[in-house]
């Protein structure tokens, strides 16, 4: 029952007509254009109006965090990005975010405030717990019922923030079998797209990073890997592409897993 | 003792002391070539944070083989420091076992604590000499260990097999001597391991027995002089420095990078000219690290702290997937450097130039541009280093002073500033995807 996403408010209409949204939606770049991501971000919207919160996205207005600039060495490019997305929503009087992009999350909560962008930023795996948690979301589990899913854990919401049980704790309201990889939490291995490795030819080597992490995932036999980033979700689909195993090994973000057992979205 | 081996005893001493002094004091000083970093703040937490991962060795229990072999030497180097205190009083005042009379049964258990833990300690560095040497393990046998720093490694493992067999030969022939009622050999209590190994000395006479009771006694506090002496040359100076480098822990999340507040001012007072901007007190020369002295200190303790034992190029996905980034090999090549910008000023002054560089030199722009900025690395180390933040000030220099990038980067960069995305996308359509998904 996938319907169009109708409703998708941007922070200027509702500030247009003198209100402003409980939470803001950070889509990021990659949820933005990236045909993959997309479906992440569509499957979170869906999520957003099943429980009637009042939520917006700046839409045009959301300019890159400045992530794979900073990271590169590129702190001018960075430091413009943020001077403009801080300008901007400090004059929307933004106070709460909410991103399903942990290079987004990572750089709104840590390095943002020490350049004047003060918010309250939340990752979606943490925010979609806190609803479970408050009762405000409610995981109907019969279609994951029996699935072997491993979680595989992005560098920038564990190892630099410390989120490790949140998107556990909402996939294993899927009633599947949660399997960890020889590999996990403080120990994950980066599936090779951060530090703006993303936008370049990996440096010589012998393997690509993301095989490697493919190989380790797919030694526990799963019948998904849930992801928590969109870039971990492309380089792990690759992989498995790679592998020839995209027919019986899935690659969806904890937020479509929860779409799905909603029955939000196919 | 007679007087004139007290005279040589002051004298060897005071000048194996003198020297370490200098050298530490010279260690201190290339520290602090750094640039500022102030990390002086939430002293309690930090105490605690030293007891656990210094003192307390929290992280190393993550492999719990090296570590309880590694606990072995180090509570057995802690605690053979109580001896090593009375030796320097005997040797001084030419007293023998000076604090036995005082502490009768206490100092029997004491003695008997240091010759199990020596003894421990022996067994510990057999399998650490068995895993470098027999087994290979991968993570002590990679090329940037090749040349200096194995042989540092197995260096460091023999001395301590002669420290420990110094010391253990000094008791049991005590305890011999003790037996045959030798003249200031006085009681010391049924020594644990003593009282048996004294029995590889039946049947020797007492003047050869003292003289190898002598010779143990001066080959270990020789020995230990001699280690004092080299352990600032060598990777060994973890011993020392785990302890301060975890007091100054930086507490911030692993994810942030460190801010520069010289181009956020420039880049606010650029977009809205009225800005009002902090001045900055002491600008660095240049945007990013092109040498050492443009780290700062903490980066630089880093590198003297490291002990080379290459868990965090162990976990580090590029170098797992054979590039050419090790994240120890960051931290070898910072001390290397260092070390030797200090003996250019000591020689030179400190407007020497060697026309050398940490970038450049000893790092490559290939291995920089490896690292995926996951933070393996720095979740990894046992004393709180962080190799990631070195390649990152090293990649801002390569970036923003040498313009180097990868073409793939300029064109994401480009798309950054134009489009506000690192795809080359119109940023009019950024929502599009609502109609599509």
């Amino acid at each position: 029952m996938t319907e169009n996403l109708k409703n998708v408010p941007t922070v200027a209409e509702l500030f247009a007509n003198g209100e402003s949204p409980e939470i803001l939606f950070w889509v990021g770049c990659a949820g933005s254009f990236d045909d993959r991501a997309k479906k992440i971000t569509g499957a979170f919207i869906r999520i957003l109006n099943s429980i009637q919160i009042k939520f917006a996205v700046l839409g045009t207005e959301e300019g890159c965090t400045g992530d794979p600039a900073r990271r590169a060495g590129n702190e001018f490019l960075f430091q413009m990005l943020a001077a403009n997305n801080i300008a901007l929503m400090n004059g929307y009087g933004i106070k709460k975010i909410v991103t399903t992009c942990p290079h987004c999350f990572n750089i709104l909560k840590n390095e943002y405030p020490e350049l004047g962008g003060n918010y309250e930023v939340m990752h979606h795996t943490s925010f979609l717990q806190s609803l479970i948690d408050e009762g405000k979301l409610t995981v109907q589990g019969g279609a994951f019922k029996g699935k072997r899913i491993t979680f595989h854990d992005s560098c920038y919401l564990g190892r630099a923030n410390q989120i490790y049980e949140a998107p556990r704790n909402v996939l294993a309201k899927l009633d599947g079998a949660l399997t960890e990889m020889k590999s996990c939490k403080s120990k994950g291995l980066c599936c090779g797209a951060g530090g703006a490795q993303m936008w370049k030819e990996a440096e010589h080597g012998q393997k690509e990073i993301n095989i490697e992490r493919t190989e380790q995932a797919l030694e526990v036999k799963p019948d998904i890997i849930a992801s928590a980033c969109p870039f971990c979700n492309t380089m792990m689909t690759d992989g498995v592409k790679i592998k020839n195993k995209e027919d019986e090994v899935k690659v969806f973000d904890v937020a479509e897993l929860i779409a799905m057992a909603n029955q939000l979205m196919a | 003792m007679h007087i004139v081996l007290q005279v040589v005893f002051a004298i060897v001493f005071g000048f194996a002391a003198w020297m370490a002094t200098r050298k530490f004091l010279a260690i201190r000083r290339n520290i602090f070539l750094g640039r500022p970093e102030n990390l002086s703040d939430q002293k309690g937490r930090r105490w605690q944070h030293m007891l656990l991962f210094a003192l307390g060795q929290k992280k190393m229990f993550k492999k719990p083989i090296p570590a309880i072999l590694h606990l072995f030497i180090y509570v057995s180097f802690v605690i053979v420091n109580i001896e090593v205190l009375e030796i320097i009083i005997d040797g001084v005042t030419g007293s023998h076992r000076f604090f036995a009379p005082y502490l009768g049964g206490f100092y029997t258990f004491m003695i008997s604590m240091i010759e199990l833990l020596s003894v421990l300690a022996l067994i510990a560095t057999f399998a650490f000499l068995w895993r470098r040497n027999v087994m290979k393990l991968k993570r002590l046998n990679q090329p940037e260990l090749k040349g200096w720093p194995f042989k540092d490694a197995n260096f460091i493992l023999l001395m301590e097999i002669v420290l420990v067999t110094a010391i253990l030969t000094m008791n049991a022939t005590d305890f011999r001597l003790q037996q045959l009622g030798a003249a200031h050999y006085h009681d010391t209590g049924n020594l644990l391991i003593a009282q048996y190994t004294s029995n590889i000395f039946m049947g020797i006479g007492t003047d050869t027995l003292i003289a190898i009771e002598r010779t143990a006694w001066w080959l270990h506090i020789i020995g230990i002089l001699f280690f004092l002496n080299y352990i600032p040359y060598s990777k060994h100076l973890h011993i020392i420095l785990a302890f301060p480098n975890s007091y100054y822990v930086r507490f911030s999340e692993k994810g942030k990078m460190d801010n520069m507040p010289v181009i956020m001012n420039e880049v606010k007072t650029m977009l809205d000219p009225s800005a009002q901007v902090e001045p900055i007190a002491n600008p660095p020369k240049t945007f990013g690290a092109k040498d050492v002295t443009d780290l700062t200190w903490k980066h630089l303790m880093d590198a003297y702290s490291c002990t080379e034992c290459g868990r965090c190029t162990a976990a580090c996905p590029a170098n797992i997937t054979g590039k050419l980034l090790s994240p120890r090999k960051i931290m070898m090549d910072t001390r290397d450097r260092l070390e030797e910008v200090g003996k250019q000023i000591q020689l030179h002054g400190p407007d020497f130039s060697d026309n050398k560089s940490l970038l450049g030199d000893y790092i490559t722009t290939e291995e920089l541009r490896a690292c995926t900025t996951c933070n393996a690395c720095v979740e990894e180390c046992p004393v709180n280093i962080s190799p990631l933040s070195i390649i990152l000030e090293l990649r801002r220099y390569t970036i923003m002073e040498q313009s180097d990038a990868p073409q793939e980067w300029n064109l994401m960069f480009n798309n950054m500033e134009n489009n506000q995305a690192p795809w080359q996308f119109n940023p009019a359509d950024r929502l599009n995807w609502k109609d599509e998904v």
